[in-house]
């Protein structure tokens, strides 16, 4: 609890605030970090979650490599691609692109499959093309789950993302280092503290824009998930592999 | 790949270590999220709140968890147990939301019939609710593992023995073989955990096959054809 | 629907228990495995534990205490990569680690954060006294590992620098690629300023003056670099070290760290390798490290051959 005290303190004392190392600087860091990495990480893994998601071709595929991506392990490949590419935004951005493209992928092919067969039937018999299904049925009913994919991305980011500093690219994790290597332990939980602290303002953003991209219609969709588990399977944010 | 050759018993002790760390850990974070899943699935007001929790602790970072755990509970800095109980934390925040989900995803008519039946409390929860959760609980249990096997090698920077002693000593001797390696053997464990996970479920839980087979998969063909 | 239930009902306690069971077997069965010792109940019997940081360069060296004692019939037990001091340091006083190769100034610095002792050997019987009593340390070697500040030859050139005092001719604010505690060590931005009047902060970098730090010195993208003395990149990297004329930095000379577990007996052992080991025997013996990438115990055990210490005494 001291430590904890004095955490809260050092977080509030103003001479941890001006200059490179300061607590604005390296939140920005890391807060950019995050937010480039799941720009990227969107850019790659949406477009083949929603390919996925849209033909049904793939899926099993995509499964597996998802779970081998998902078990690279971020402090390996960011040691590795740092000792190619130096220090810098490369080594950090590649790691984390890496960790955050599971959830992603799974929440856009999920997405796709969670929208009722029926509904894409029937908007193929009201002659909408295979892009109008694709644009506006599967892409809005698909939000919430996408949504979620990112959040569970996001959050992992931001909280991996303190390793950057290992291979000196900045953000709060100097705090953790330092603080490790000194015993400054109230500067270590400090860094955790901030870490957390833009973890909890990254859901809350996540949270409201959860609510206000989930379209109309799929308030209803949800109560489908009670009475036809088969069709719509529950998905977390973390993407699940069905028992296959 | 010289490195790789005269090197193979760091690597296996390294693995050893690895898999040492990860199992308990992936036990712990099932046994242990399957009643606070329950909790959360069966009371709608507790179910925000455990979300909510579970994913802020997702969100601690671990190194600081590793270094404070020990001073909370009294271990000894470099036991394996601070490792095991960190990411255990982490597997709870990622396994309480599929085990809810995957007691959502019983349908209430069977559970409404087990209780016609007779079947109450435990019973019905053990005997009902928990098989008929199985593979959904199984898909959540397999991300938990896989992550916790990623997971363990961070505790390298702290020179805990595992896999990612590979990576803080490859990286500061500039052997990028050695941190190839450790990622390779990372992959390899957590495939190996994946694949015993599977089997697992496959023994106890021989209906899932056989029904996942039947339902969603022919609906799916005739709907896509 | 029925045939599921009952499949369900038969199987119920497989899930429940079996589950678990299966998992719990695996993962009791595998702690038992590794061989690596890390959870060590201590010191035993006549067993000494040797640990080591989590530097390459000192396993190296512990790995030559453990094989010159193992050739004099002492039993070890190796436990490498621990980490951090304030990680070893309490095993070491509670005696679960009996030997520790370490370097004077840092270690000194620990016990006694405002030493004012210098010199090689000022700061030798400082440390001396400043360790707990349970402890003692051997010799110290000659060869010396420390913090140091160094520049590329092109900028050393530039701006005609050679000691850490010519570097406020170079004006600005001077960026250092370190660990992440040299921001707030004595000899970090603190001790360079109040010393020698120049403006300086840390880009962080966990690899302990590795190859990236390197590489951030040579590529430009910091003017300064801390990094070990004996490590070979210095050389093969064409950096020049800046002089420390005011002793900002401490002397690091290597020296064990011992419990009361290392005998008389073996404390000759170890202290006849130390007499041996130069700053210039540590760097090629690192240099096999990183440039060869040989492992410890084959850079120990070649460099004990050929300095007679493993065949000496066993025939």
């Amino acid at each position: 609890m001291n430590y904890f005290v004095g955490a809260i303190r050092w977080v509030l004392d103003p001479a941890h605030y001006p200059g490179p190392n300061g607590i604005p600087v390296r939140m920005a860091e890391q807060l950019w970090y995050t937010a480039l990495t799941l720009v990227i990480a969107c850019a790659i893994a949406i477009p083949i979650g929603y390919a996925i998601g849209h033909t049904g071709r793939g899926r099993a595929v995509a499964v597996s490599v998802t779970g081998g991506v998902r078990a690279l392990p971020t402090l390996g490949v960011l040691t590795l691609v740092a000792l190619w590419t130096g220090i810098g935004l490369q080594a950090p951005i590649v790691s984390f692109v890496v960790l955050a493209i599971p959830s992603i992928l799974a929440g856009a092919y999920a997405g796709f499959e969670a929208v009722d067969r029926n509904v894409v039937d029937a908007a193929r018999a009201v002659g909408m093309t295979g892009w109008q299904v694709l644009a506006r049925v599967e892409v809005p009913l698909g939000l919430p789950l996408l949504i979620g994919g990112i959040r569970a991305a996001a959050l992992q980011v931001v909280a991996t993302a303190t390793l950057a500093a290992y291979v000196g690219s900045g953000g709060l994790g100097g705090y953790l280092f330092a603080g490790l290597q000194t015993r400054d332990y109230e500067q270590m939980l400090a860094g955790a503290l901030l870490v957390v602290v833009l973890a909890l303002v990254l859901e809350g953003l996540f949270a409201l824009v959860q609510r206000l991209v989930v379209p109309r219609g799929v308030v209803a969709q949800r109560g489908n998930v009670r009475t036809r588990p088969s069709r719509s399977r529950p998905v977390m944010g973390d993407p699940i592999e069905e028992g296959k | 790949m010289s490195w790789v050759s005269s090197n193979l018993g760091v690597i296996a002790a390294s693995a050893l270590a690895h898999a040492a760390l990860s199992a308990p850990t992936v036990v712990l974070s099932f046994v242990l999220s399957v009643p606070i899943g329950w909790l959360a699935h069966r009371y709608r007001l507790t179910r925000g709140t455990l979300l909510a929790v579970a994913g802020v602790l997702y969100a601690i970072p671990s190194i600081p968890l590793f270094v404070i755990l020990p001073i909370v509970i009294g271990t000894s800095a470099r036991s394996p147990l601070n490792v095991v109980i960190a990411l255990t934390l982490y597997g709870i925040a990622l396994m309480v939301r599929s085990s809810a989900d995957a007691f959502d995803a019983v349908e209430r008519d069977v559970v409404d019939s087990a209780t016609a039946v007779g079947f109450a409390g435990m019973q019905r929860f053990f005997r009902v609710e928990l098989p008929l959760a199985g593979p959904v609980l199984l898909a959540g249990l397999r991300v938990v593992s896989v992550s916790t096997v990623s997971l363990v090698t961070v505790s390298g920077v702290l020179g805990i023995p595992s896999l990612g002693l590979l990576f803080t000593d490859g990286f500061q001797r500039g052997i990028t073989e050695e941190i190839l390696a450790g990622i390779v053997a990372t992959v390899v464990l957590a495939l190996l955990f994946d694949v015993l996970l599977v089997l697992a479920g496959r023994v106890l839980m021989p209906w899932a096959r056989a029904t996942a087979r039947r339902a969603p998969r022919a609906r799916t063909r005739e709907a896509r054809a | 629907m029925i045939t599921a239930r009952k499949k369900g009902r038969l199987a119920v306690a497989a899930v429940a228990v079996g589950a678990m069971l299966t998992l719990a077997g695996c993962a009791s069965g595998d702690p038992l495995s590794p061989g690596d010792g890390s959870t060590a109940s201590g010191s035993s019997g006549g067993t000494i534990v040797i640990g080591s940081q989590q530097y390459y360069s000192n396993e190296i060296i512990a790995e030559l205490y453990a094989q010159t004692l193992e050739a004099n019939g002492f039993t070890v037990d190796r436990q490498y990569q621990i980490g951090q001091r304030e990680v070893y340091l309490p095993e070491l006083e509670k005696g679960t680690i009996d030997l520790m190769p370490e370097y004077t100034g840092n270690l000194l610095q620990y016990y006694d954060k405002d030493t004012t002792a210098h010199g090689v050997d000022g700061v030798y019987s400082a440390l001396a006294k400043a360790i707990p009593s349970s402890l003692h340390v051997l010799d110290q070697a000659p060869a010396q590992d420390q913090d140091s500040y160094n520049v590329t030859k092109k900028f050393s050139e530039e701006h005609d620098l050679h000691s850490l005092a010519d570097l406020a001719n170079v004006g600005g604010t001077i960026t250092i690629a370190g660990n992440a505690e040299l921001a707030t060590r004595p000899y970090g931005p603190t001790g360079l300023k109040s010393e020698y009047g120049v403006d300086a902060t840390v880009t962080p970098i966990q690899d302990s003056g590795g190859p990236l730090t390197v590489k951030a010195l040579t590529d430009g993208t910091v003017q300064l670099a801390d990094i070990y003395s004996a490590d070979p990149a210095i050389k093969a990297n064409d950096l020049v070290t800046l002089e420390d004329p005011k002793g900002l930095i401490l002397p690091q000379n290597v020296v064990p760290l011992a419990t009361a577990k290392v005998t008389a007996k073996a404390a000759d052992v170890i202290d006849s390798v130390s007499a041996k080991l130069t700053t210039e025997q540590l760097i090629e013996l690192n240099s096999l490290s990183v440039d060869k990438k040989e492992s410890s115990s084959v850079i120990a055990k070649d460099w004990l051959t050929k300095n007679g210490f493993l065949n000496a005494k066993k025939k």
